[in-house]
């Protein structure tokens, strides 16, 4: 099929559609909006057959689709920022209750102050929740990986929420051409025609969502400790089969030019693009410097991780989010604990950038690659740094 | 109709060996709740005291499918369960079966946290039923305040003191609040009348569209009674007119029987005294000085809503 040019928001709902998922309850926040309006006009032009619940609320929104999922039906929504914190206590019950539920979310900062651009920290806020929690860097990315999400959730083995975040504006509302796949390829590739598969069915009454007193909770938990655990060969088998389906290639944890790298960014989502351009202007230069792009998130791929760095002697975390009075960043402590277990320590320096939508051109990347192996040349770890920022 | 012999012959959907309290009205209520399912039928509970003495895992006292995911969303969790199966009948994959939904929340759960939820699955029409069993509190949480709690009793966090005698706001109009939606069926109910809640369970399931039933389910330990005179509490709010029995057809008012009675015969309208010195939680209108101002102030506030409400049904 000839490509389309369409934003990262109008890709997810067009991924949607093809999914034409039986359940969308969905509450509109910016920078998501282009998603749940276009897949309204879908609804309104009988172009799916899903029902559309139009919610008062995100938090009504994420229980909405613990119902509908619960009652056997595949389902979508969508949201960011302060809409998936209204809906942060039913995002946890989405897991643990077992059910797939696929949310796209354009990555936006958090209030306050309030602001309404890009940023990831929305995201990583509930990466303890038992969500698979994805991101994707560009439209295309955007479009496969939320139709890959169903594959991946809706797995028997699996059988949790899978999250696919995209950086707010940067990519939810940039044009970028994809190529699509059509509507029979993405019914074949989740599996074909379905059948019932109720949960909540009144020939075979069960209770769903009972107290766990101190005698159970525990085991419950570990029920989904333990899906996120067997996620990831699903993950690995779904990319496998996008692949074979679209000649596209994914994997949880991604690289570039990494092979002789001496030194290596690590980042997730739109920041991976300037990362690589950069590469490129530092490679001319000499420079042996790569990129590891984390896509999966939760499950953490750790093992694919250090197999990447083994020979690397400096890290560069640069994440498009922040925590406060923390060691570090948030996808950083994440590296660093990887990083604990690997033969070789490398030195590691951690940055903040971006918060709220700001810019970080390639020169800056160049300047945060100087910077960063100076320190490593004088025999030192970085502290976490917030890039940019006027102190 | 089916006679109250009849309804006690029928199947019991809620079992018995649940851990409410022992004169817990909440669970005589969902006992005759289920007696009026004559269709397949899922519960959707709201977190509180039914919730958790009914499914302490690994047990159920539900023989109905019966979800509960949280305390403030049980309307929106009932949205996303009718939706499903719209699509999924509509799509042949379940039986092309109507599937009744009720909804549970107590009054904390209703009128206070879960109250955005409703209003929202309201206006957008679903098609299911809600039975709000009022306690008069956070009876499951330790007898908090909630915005169903009457005015003047005693809570844990309207506690009577030496200054402040208990709560100083009179109970939310959570009835009117629901009727403004326009749903097709809105009702009041209590456990001492029991074909008259079935029937109204039975109704509102029956309607296309939202429907409401308000309960009052008297709570032993929150209310301070003695266990064995739950029912008769429930009987007592009706007799008083601290709950009238009533239900809103297309927004048309009707008065049911037991309440209209009294709006026919007004020598039968019991004073609110006698719901006051019935419980624990008033005890301080008495004690240690009659507070004639309070006690005043609460049957006023009752013959005012009895008179709107008499007017409203046209008797």
């Amino acid at each position: 099929m000839s490509k389309i040019a369409v934003t990262g928001d109008d890709a997810i709902a067009q991924a949607a559609k093809l999914v034409n998922p039986d359940v969308v309850a969905a509450y509109p926040i910016t920078p998501q909006t282009i998603i749940v309006e276009r897949f309204s006009d879908f609804v309104a032009d009988g172009e799916v057959d899903t029902e559309f619940v139009c919610v008062e609320s995100e938090h009504s929104a994420m229980s909405a689709c613990i119902g509908a999922s619960t009652a056997g039906g595949r389902v979508f929504t969508s949201s960011a920022s302060a809409g998936l914190m209204l809906m942060y206590e039913i995002l946890q019950i989405a897991s643990s209750s077992r059910t797939p539920i696929v949310c796209a979310v354009a990555n936006r900062a958090i209030s306050g102050p309030i602001n309404i651009h890009g940023e990831q920290t929305d995201q990583l806020l509930f990466r303890d929740s038992g969500w698979i929690s994805q991101f994707a860097e560009t439209n295309q990315e955007a479009y496969d990986q939320t139709i890959m999400a169903f594959k991946i959730g809706e797995h028997p083995e699996v059988l949790l929420p899978v999250a696919v975040g995209i950086d707010g504006f940067i990519v939810s509302h940039a044009i970028e051409g994809i190529e699509p796949v059509t509507k029979d390829a993405v019914s074949n590739f989740l599996g074909g025609e379905r059948k019932s598969s109720l949960r909540l069915d009144p020939d075979n009454p069960v209770s769903i969502g009972l107290l766990h007193l101190q005698d159970y909770y525990m085991e419950a938990r570990a029920q989904v400790r333990d899906a996120q655990q067997r996620s990831k060969q699903v993950i690995f088998d779904t990319f496998n089969d996008w692949r074979k389906l679209t000649g596209r290639e994914y994997n949880p944890i991604e690289s570039y030019e990494i092979d002789d790298a001496d030194y290596a960014f690590v980042t997730m989502g739109s920041g991976a693009g300037n990362a690589r351009t950069a590469i490129d202007e530092l490679r001319a230069n000499g420079e042996k410097v790569g990129l590891i792009k984390v896509r999966v998130y939760r499950p953490w791929f750790g093992e694919e991780f250090s197999n990447l760095t083994k020979n690397i002697k400096g890290i560069i975390s640069v994440e498009r989010a922040h925590s406060f009075g923390s060691p570090g960043g948030i996808l950083g402590q994440d590296v660093k604990s990887t990083l604990f277990d690997a033969k070789q320590t490398p030195y590691i320096a951690e940055y903040c950038y971006g918060l709220g939508g700001r810019d970080c051109l390639v020169k800056e990347w160049v300047e945060i690659y100087n910077r960063s192996k100076q320190g490593f040349k004088e025999g030192k770890n970085l502290p976490y740094f917030w890039w940019g920022v006027r102190e | 109709m089916p006679t109250l012999k009849e309804y006690a012959k029928k199947e019991v959907h809620f079992s018995g060996g649940h851990r409410l309290c022992a004169g817990c009205a909440a669970g005589s209520m969902a006992r005759q709740v289920t007696m009026a399912f004559d269709k397949p039928t899922v519960i959707c509970n709201a977190t509180g005291c039914l919730e958790v003495a009914s499914t302490i895992y690994p047990f159920t006292a539900w023989k109905v499918p019966w979800l509960h995911v949280a305390f403030e969303n049980t309307s929106a969790v009932a949205s996303g369960v009718e939706a499903a199966y719209n699509a999924m009948r509509r799509k042949g994959m379940i039986k092309d079966e109507h599937i009744d939904i009720v909804a549970f929340g107590g009054d904390g759960g209703t009128f206070d946290i879960g109250l955005q939820s409703l209003s929202g699955a309201l206006e957008r029409g679903h098609d299911f039923l809600y039975i709000c069993y009022d306690n008069g509190a956070y009876m499951n949480t330790g007898i908090q305040r909630s915005g169903g709690t009457p005015f003047s009793a005693s809570t844990t966090t309207s506690p009577a003191g030496s200054v402040v005698p208990g709560k100083g706001q009179f109970k939310k109009p959570l009835v009117d609040i629901v009727v403004a939606h326009r749903i097709p069926f809105v009702a009041t109910a209590v456990p001492a009348e029991p074909k008259d809640l079935i029937e109204k369970v039975r109704q509102g399931l029956d309607v296309e569209g939202p429907a409401f039933i308000h309960v009052d389910a008297s709570c032993t330990r929150g209310q301070r009674f003695d266990p064995t005179l739950s029912i008769e509490m429930t009987r007592l709010v009706v007799e008083t007119c601290v709950h009238p029995l009533y239900r809103v057809v297309n927004g048309e008012y009707q008065m049911d029987r037991p309440s209209l009675r009294i709006a026919n015969d007004s020598s039968k309208k019991k004073p609110i005294e006698e719901y006051l010195k019935a419980q624990g939680r008033f005890r301080h209108l008495y004690k240690p000085e009659r507070r004639d101002d309070l006690i005043k102030m609460f049957q006023e506030d009752v013959d005012k809503r009895w008179e709107e409400i008499k007017a409203k049904c046209g008797v």
